[in-house]
């Protein structure tokens, strides 16, 4: 019974509509006025004014130069995902892994986009398969994709092989944020931590980031990223020496 | 040629900023700052409300014997006020590099709550860049 009623409900639609098609044509004949959307549409269309720019899914991938976002919009709008995701966790450490998280769903996109626009044109396409060109490329290539400058340094652990950091004097992201003194461990670039997780992971080099404010006197807002790689690549690393 | 202090009012008569940067006016307590700001702000409504040809802009400069006061009214209907001795020169300059400060590092910033007092450490810090550091 309960299946019946959606089928005849669908059939009632399907026929109604299929009368209704049948008692227009008809009329569009015999009167001018009958149908004056029908023409209309494809009319409208074709008369859309030349400046209008394309659909986002239309434009050219590779143009980059005037497809920049405006730095207020996306400042407003990452602060907006700060105050949503801040009424949504109970604490710092989770507001930073789903700020990780949120950067995460970028970075698989970015090393995409990168990986065309790079090297699409090439005639011999190559993908990094050691670590610290990769490292290179993240730091120079990834930054400047994203940010539009590349970051300042990269630094290796003393005490652990397997850290490395990524350090941004003056992070755009962070330029207008002011963390309030009680939630001081907080850093936003833990967005920036999680493009960089995406990227790495994307490249086969499975490593946890996270994000540490080091100020300095020169620059109150410098960030290290720091990047904590799995054994295998460090194994693997061994292997291909 | 010297600024004494800056305000920033919101659009409810509440004070949100205040500090002060020379010697030079009296020191009230921050009660009275409060009451003043509030009284400004119904000054400002009644006087938009005074021209003969229409909506105004409202009070933008008042002035007295030892010192000025110059209110910016952004479209938001935030005020900020400069209170300025009667020589410095262009006070209205000032409060516009302020007011883009303000929306730079007040409104940017996802831990400030619009309407309430400015606690950002990146507004002092611009601001002291602006005018000069000062006792708050």
């Amino acid at each position: 019974m309960a299946y019946s009623q959606p089928h005849s409900r669908v059939s009632v639609l399907s026929t109604s509509s299929q009368s209704s098609v049948e008692h227009l044509s008809p009329a569009a004949s015999s009167t001018r006025f009958s149908l004056p959307s029908i023409p209309a549409t494809p009319g409208f269309q074709a008369s859309r004014p030349a400046g209008v720019r394309p659909n986002i899914y239309d434009r050219n991938l590779n143009k980059t130069r005037i497809t920049e976002v405006s730095g207020a919009a996306f400042t407003f709008l990452f602060s907006e995902v700060v105050q949503y995701t801040q009424k949504r966790v109970s604490g710092i450490n989770d507001l930073e892994r789903r700020l990780n998280t949120l950067g995460y769903r970028i970075g698989t996109r970015v090393l995409e986009l990168m990986v065309w626009r790079t090297e699409a044109p090439s005639k011999a396409p190559k993908r990094e398969i050691r670590f610290l060109p990769a490292l290179m490329s993240i730091h120079t290539q990834v930054w400047r994709a994203v940010f539009g400058k590349p970051a300042d340094a990269i630094e290796k652990s003393v005490e652990n092989a397997d850290e490395y950091m990524i350090i941004d004097n003056d992070p755009l992201i962070e330029r207008y944020i002011s963390v309030p003194k009680d939630m001081s461990q907080l850093s936003c670039s833990s967005f920036t931590a999680g493009i960089v997780e995406a990227v790495l992971d994307g490249l086969g080099f499975p490593a946890r980031v996270t994000a540490h404010n080091t100020p300095t006197t020169q620059f109150p807002s410098r960030t290290t990223i720091l990047i904590k790689l799995e054994k295998s690549v460090l194994e693997r690393e061994e292997v291909l020496k | 040629m010297a600024i004494f202090s800056l305000w920033v009012i919101n659009k409810a008569g509440g004070l949100v900023y205040q500090r002060n940067f020379a010697e030079g006016l009296a020191q009230l307590t921050s009660n009275e700052y409060l009451v003043l700001a509030g009284t400004l702000h119904g000054i400002h409504a009644i006087t938009s409300r005074l021209s003969p040809m229409g909506s105004s802009s409202g009070a933008q400069v008042i002035e007295s014997e030892s010192f000025k006061m110059t209110i910016l009214l952004t479209a938001t209907a935030t005020k900020f006020v400069l209170l300025t001795s009667l020589t410095e020169h262009n006070p209205d300059n000032v409060l516009q590099k302020v007011y883009e400060i303000y929306s730079d590092a007040v409104m940017k910033n996802p831990f400030h709550t619009p309407e309430m007092p400015i606690r950002s450490e990146g507004f002092d810090t611009r601001i002291a860049a602006l005018i000069g550091t000062g006792q708050t």
